[in-house]
């Protein structure tokens, strides 16, 4: 082993650094992350207000519905916050040319990336995620035994897992090409949006598409169903709701597999 | 002579680049139908780099030399050729190659942008796995020599160019490597700053025997520090050998009559400029010749014998790269 820090503390050291030189803008600091709970509430009382008008959605109570966005709005805006680094790889590292001085440093891309830019900010989207969930957990009055818990935090992980898997995946498509990455945006956000509801909603290509392809579904809507002790419409039994978030470890597995190809690419084009 | 230290064989390297129509239109044809265009940066550069050698790569924009920088620093795969720096192909184990190199862009810096330099200095010694004994012995001792004291504390932004550069030099040798990359280091400097970037690097390679390969646009650089340079264009070497070897023989003889003056045909055959009593001489060689004629003919107040810039030398070498470059193929 050669001496010097391990990579888990040099993520550490990199983390560290960049809140610090957020926390240098401080008034821009606490706007943006106002701003992130502001824009977030709205889009709540967005759904609250379709509830308003139509009652169930589906099956689905709106405190269900509820618990569902709370899952998913507290994983995401933690990957965002994780995974900046990706998020931003297209416009920050591969235009400017950036990216040539992650390689000329000898530790891992990926690590590098994942301690680019901590963003902290997202705190504000977080807490609503955690006040939307937190009121749907105490409407719903489940029995909170530690089966239920140990099942929640474990799906909000493999959420965390995925959803960062889905901005590596976008990191490395701008490899080819930086101009088409809306179209990665309607995975990433389009992604979340569509998380927020319950999959049996959606027609069967669309949720076909959302649980083999990118298994959106896998680490929001099976393990909801599984947490709310409700059963699903689409047919699954508890075993398949419980194991599905696990796709969200496998399609993070191909992300880095995909990343590989794209840094091979980007070596031999040198652009 | 020792083992070289880099050796590189035959080194080629085409891009391929997709072409695009200006406007809206072209754009979205481009998607339909891509057309690509290849690019031949590098056919067939070969030389070899022993330890402790201070080397000048040079030649025009887009002749190469970055395509080559980018090459030995592990960062762009060959379409072609051979390449080992210090044993290792580049490319083929790179966080293992990097760890024993450093590189400078003079136009991008390797330092983190809202961090003060201190902080960037202790961030690269995590990242290059530097035991703390030998990092701050190492990076005071850099600090010294750049004259970095009053901006440790100040973040990268803030820094004018040549301090950037100077602290650019400093983080690229925190780990000590025995080889270092520049590319371009002098662009943009004040002469101040240029020239401290010379004798630091000067120093570096006189003291510590770290080998150096830089490129430049900077004639003057070269003649300042280079005890070797190559010349490269469109991709192929034109020259590899001393600074001496770029001058031509050419002299340029400044001379300033005392009178007016009639020239013979002979000497009106040299005649570059002329004003008044100042005349501007170019000789091909047998400059001693010359001055011999000149003197014993006129009648003058004034002669002086130097050198035609480097510049110009290069500039004709770089004319003259196409006909090379078809030659060798």
């Amino acid at each position: 082993m050669r001496p010097g820090p391990a990579a888990p503390v040099l993520y550490g050291r990199l983390v560290s650094q960049s809140i610090r030189a957020q926390i240098q803008y401080r008034l821009s600091f606490l706007l943006m992350s106002v701003g992130h709970f502001v824009t977030s509430v709205v889009e709540a009382v967005g759904i609250w207000a379709l509830f308003e008008r139509f009652g169930m959605l589906g099956q689905w109570s709106l405190a269900e519905v509820a618990f569902l966005y709370g899952i998913v709005n507290v994983a995401f805006p933690m990957s965002e916050a994780l995974a900046r680094g990706f998020d931003v790889f297209g416009a920050q590292f591969v235009k400017t040319g950036d990216f040539d001085r992650l390689l000329l440093r000898p530790r891992s891309t990926v690590l590098q990336l994942a301690g680019h830019d901590f963003q902290l900010q997202r705190i504000g989207r977080l807490a609503q995620g955690l006040i939307v969930l937190g009121w749907a957990i105490v409407v719903l009055d489940l029995d909170w035994d530690p089966a239920r818990v140990v099942l929640l935090l474990y799906t909000v992980v493999s959420a965390v897992v995925f959803f960062y898997a889905l901005f590596i995946f976008q990191a490395t498509l701008s490899f080819w090409t930086v101009d088409s990455l809306e179209i990665m945006n309607t995975l990433t956000y389009g992604g979340v949006e569509t998380a927020q509801y319950p999959l049996a909603i959606y027609r069967p290509g669309f949720r076909r598409f959302f649980t083999f392809v990118v298994p959106l579904g896998c680490i929001s809507y099976f393990p909801a169903v599984a947490l709310l002790g409700i059963d699903d419409p689409l047919g699954t039994s508890r075993a398949v709701q419980v194991a599905a978030p696990l796709a969200g470890y496998l399609f993070f597995a191909l992300a880095l597999v995909g990343w590989r190809a794209g840094i091979r690419h980007y070596t031999s084009t040198g652009s | 002579m020792a083992e070289p230290l880099i050796v590189v064989r035959d080194l080629a390297k085409h891009f391929r680049i997709a072409e695009r129509e200006p406007g809206l239109w072209g754009a979205l044809k481009s998607l339909a139908r891509r057309r690509y265009r290849t690019v031949e940066a590098l056919h067939g550069v070969s030389f070899a780099i022993s330890p402790g050698e201070l080397v000048g790569y040079i030649g025009p924009n887009g002749a190469g030399k970055s395509t080559t920088i980018k090459i030995l620093s592990g960062i762009l795969v060959p379409s072609a050729g051979e390449c080992r720096v210090a044993g290792r192909v580049p490319w083929a184990d790179r966080v293992a190659h990097v760890a024993g190199i450093g590189v400078v862009f003079g136009q991008r810096t390797q330092l983190w942008w809202d961090l003060p330099v201190i902080e960037s200095f202790d961030l690269l010694r995590d990242i290059y796995r530097v035991e703390a004994g030998r990092y701050e012995r190492v990076r005071d001792e850099l600090v010294t020599l750049l004259s970095l004291e009053a901006l440790l504390d100040v973040p990268v932004r803030q820094l004018s160019l040549g301090q950037r550069m100077r602290c650019d030099l400093a983080a690229s040798l925190l780990h000590e490597p025995d080889i270092l990359f520049l590319d371009e280091p002098s662009i943009g400097l004040d002469a101040v700053s240029k020239l401290a970037m010379r004798q630091f690097v000067m120093r570096q390679n006189r003291e510590r025997g770290t080998t150096v390969l830089l490129t430049t646009h900077d004639m003057d650089d070269v003649e300042a520090m280079c005890s070797r340079v190559m010349l490269i264009n469109h991709g192929t070497l034109l020259l590899d050998g001393t600074v001496d070897d770029l001058r031509s023989e050419r002299r340029r003889v400044v001379v300033e009559f005392d009178g007016p003056a009639e020239l013979g045909d002979a000497h009106a055959a040299l005649l570059v400029s002329r004003q008044g009593q100042r005349v501007v001489f170019e000789v091909p060689g047998r400059v001693a010749e010359f001055v011999a004629s000149v003197t014993a003919r006129y009648r003058l107040h004034d002669l002086t014998v130097s050198h035609l810039p480097i510049e110009e030398t290069v500039a004709e070498l770089y004319q003259r790269a196409p006909d090379r470059a078809g030659e060798l193929r």
